[in-house]
């Protein structure tokens, strides 16, 4: 780099840029708080919904799935499989509750988490809130 | 009395870098575990399931790095400070409490279903656990943040009543972000949306952010080293390139807040600045292979001024261009989510922050051993086999994954009659069987590694020509 262009010019532009970085994502930040709940559709987290995110992290299903593309990729998308099981709670319970203990054969298998009727209702509910929120028409198809 | 190193106390940083490579090894094991399961679903089911093995995985990852991190800090700042490091025994102290609480996380991951794990540990009360890369128990991540708050006290105690460089004060500002980021584990709102945007102020602002400060300061120190080019050069490249990682780094954690519920204008600030993060990792590049040329001497140890270069370059292709075929809101419309992003992960995860580790390790471990500047040129050659055999690996299993995910993309997001999900997996299983033969290839490259440490020659080692004068300590 040319002489006339300084450590200490260096040090300047590292310092100005890192904090008016920070400063306006900060901003940004900010800004998406007050625009989040138009967005979120915070008002139907019921107590819930709440349990059900508990209870998809005490299960560490983001270990196999992705939540909004986030997480593993080894299992399907389920921000949206509300809506790829026709608005249908009841087959996400089914599909939870009815999982081989042993697996199957050759073939990738959800464990069994032997989750109480209460417990899958509130799973349900939150899969539910989760493919209400607004995601920019986020993913591209049904299949996820 | 170690007469290769400059200060006695740097000898701390040996235990941390021996625990990464032994977690590292324990890590790749993990990972063929994985991949098997890709293609073989029901291996070690029910006893190991997918996301316990991918959870070892990616957190023994983690934890390697940050014993990586700590031993290059233990062992450059007391060089760069010019003074023994402030306490070596709370060094060693910390190093026993970080392996042993990390060590047990492991073993309750392996040793009991995740729930149950929550449950005794007390998830209750501050519920931490069961989000991607944070799935350690609640204790455990306070047990994380004592150990780095007394790591940091240590070093900054140490910098700040030594030499200042741009250097160690580089360093340090990492180490303290790393710190304060972290700190945003403990925050997990009911509200999904907030969980995850505030999520990735500890995953993209540590990777993309005050990471490459380390990874900077570590590649800068290791430059001086073996290259001999003036201080004052060196240190002007590490502003500007770090300058460049958070210009474009810290707005550009906007390309995770696409499609989480966030507002529309971060598909435009994710978009543009995030597809401006390759230049610091192209300047990274430019900058070791500048200074590699202009060397004003050439120093014994050889293979670590190869691992230097590939730290670069590897960077360079994983982060800048791997991720920046991805990053576009309109592509990552199609790829989020896919196997497009475990290939970029990958490659960026191994070329700069494994590499970085395993650069300081080459350049550390003769003097840490008293072998003086450099192993043997027997070891040299055996450590260079292994980085090409992991290095060539590592780019085959991203090139495979990419494959796997273009076409899961093709038939799973844009075909006129999309394919399920697991239908989509099902077709694509050859790139997922070839990925795991290259994976062997990477265990056999990593033994390499670990077997350099113990060849055995009757050769003199070379010679240490290249040491400072007269140990400061002698």
């Amino acid at each position: 780099m040319s002489e006339r262009f300084t450590k200490s010019t260096a040090r300047n532009i590292y310092l100005g840029g890192g904090v008016f970085s920070f400063l306006l994502f900060l901003g940004l930040t900010v800004d998406t708080m007050e625009r989040l709940p138009e967005r979120d559709n915070r008002e139907n987290i019921t107590a819930e919904v709440a349990l059900g995110k508990k209870l998809w992290e005490d299960n560490n299903c983001i270990g196999c799935h992705t939540l909004l593309g986030e997480g593993a990729y080894y299992a399907p998308e389920l921000g949206n499989v509300y809506t790829r099981f026709g608005n249908d709670k009841q087959m996400i319970k089914d599909m939870i509750s009815s999982r081989p203990v042993e697996g199957v054969e050759g073939r990738r298998s959800m464990p069994q988490f032997n989750l109480s009727e209460e417990e899958l209702e509130a799973m349900a509910e939150f899969l539910k809130w989760t493919s209400e929120i607004d995601t920019n028409n986020w993913p591209p198809n049904i299949e996820g | 009395m170690n007469t290769s190193l400059q200060y006695q106390s740097q000898a701390v940083a040996k235990p941390y870098f021996i625990a990464a490579i032994g977690l590292f090894v324990a890590q790749i094991l993990f990972g063929l575990i994985m991949g098997l399961q890709y293609v073989i679903g029901d291996f070690m089911f029910p006893e190991i399931p997918f996301n316990v093995a991918r959870m070892v995985h990616t957190n023994l990852l983690i934890v390697w790095l940050l014993f990586g991190f700590m031993g290059a800090s233990y062992f450059l700042v007391p060089e760069e400070s010019e003074r023994e490091l402030y306490s070596p025994k709370l060094a060693l102290i910390t190093f026993w409490v970080f392996l042993i609480a990390g060590a047990l996380t492991i073993v309750g991951y392996l040793a009991v279903p995740y729930a149950t794990l929550a449950e005794m540990t007390g998830n209750d009360l501050l519920p931490t656990m069961g989000r991607e890369f944070l799935e350690q128990p609640t204790i455990t991540k306070i047990g994380i943040v004592v150990v780095v708050l007394a790591f940091i006290f240590n070093i900054g105690m140490t910098v700040l009543s030594g030499r200042k460089t741009v250097v160690s004060i580089v360093l340090l500002t990492g180490l303290v972000g790393l710190a304060v980021f972290f700190l945003f584990s403990f925050y997990n709102p009911d509200n999904l949306v907030l969980d995850k945007y505030f999520w990735w102020w500890v995953v993209h602002l540590w990777v993309e952010g005050v990471w490459e400060l380390i990874l900077g300061a570590i590649l800068a120190f290791v430059l001086i080293k073996v290259t001999g080019v003036d201080r004052e050069i060196i240190e002007k490249w590490l502003y500007v390139i770090i300058a460049m990682t958070l210009v474009t780094g810290v707005i550009g954690t906007g390309h995770h807040y696409f499609f989480i519920g966030t507002p529309e204008y971060w598909l435009w600030f994710g978009s543009i600045f995030s597809a401006l993060e390759p230049i610091p990792f192209f300047m990274m590049t430019l900058f070791a292979f500048n200074m590699v040329n202009r060397r004003r001497k050439d120093h014994p140890n050889q293979a670590a001024v190869l691992w230097a270069l590939g730290t670069a370059v590897t960077a360079f292709l994983g982060a800048g261009v791997w991720g920046f075929l991805h990053t576009l809101a309109p592509v990552n419309y199609f790829t989020h989510g896919t196997q497009i992003t475990a290939a970029h992960g990958h490659l960026a995860f191994y070329g700069a922050y494994v590499m970085i580790v395993l650069t300081i390790i080459s350049y550390a471990m003769p003097l840490l051993r008293n072998q003086g500047a450099a192993a043997t040129l027997k070891a040299q050659k055996r450590e260079k086999l292994s980085f090409w055999l992991m290095t060539i690996s590592m780019v085959v299993i991203t090139l495979l994954l990419t494959g796997a995910g273009v076409m899961q993309v093709i038939l799973q997001r844009m075909a006129e009659e999309p394919m399920s999900f697991m239908a989509t997996q099902d077709s694509i299983a050859i790139f997922y069987w070839l990925r795991e033969v290259a994976g062997l290839v990477f265990l056999v490259g990593l033994f390499t590694y670990v077997s350099s440490f113990f060849v055995k020659d009757s050769e003199v080692s070379v010679t240490d020509y290249d040491l400072p004068p007269t140990p400061k300590n002698s």
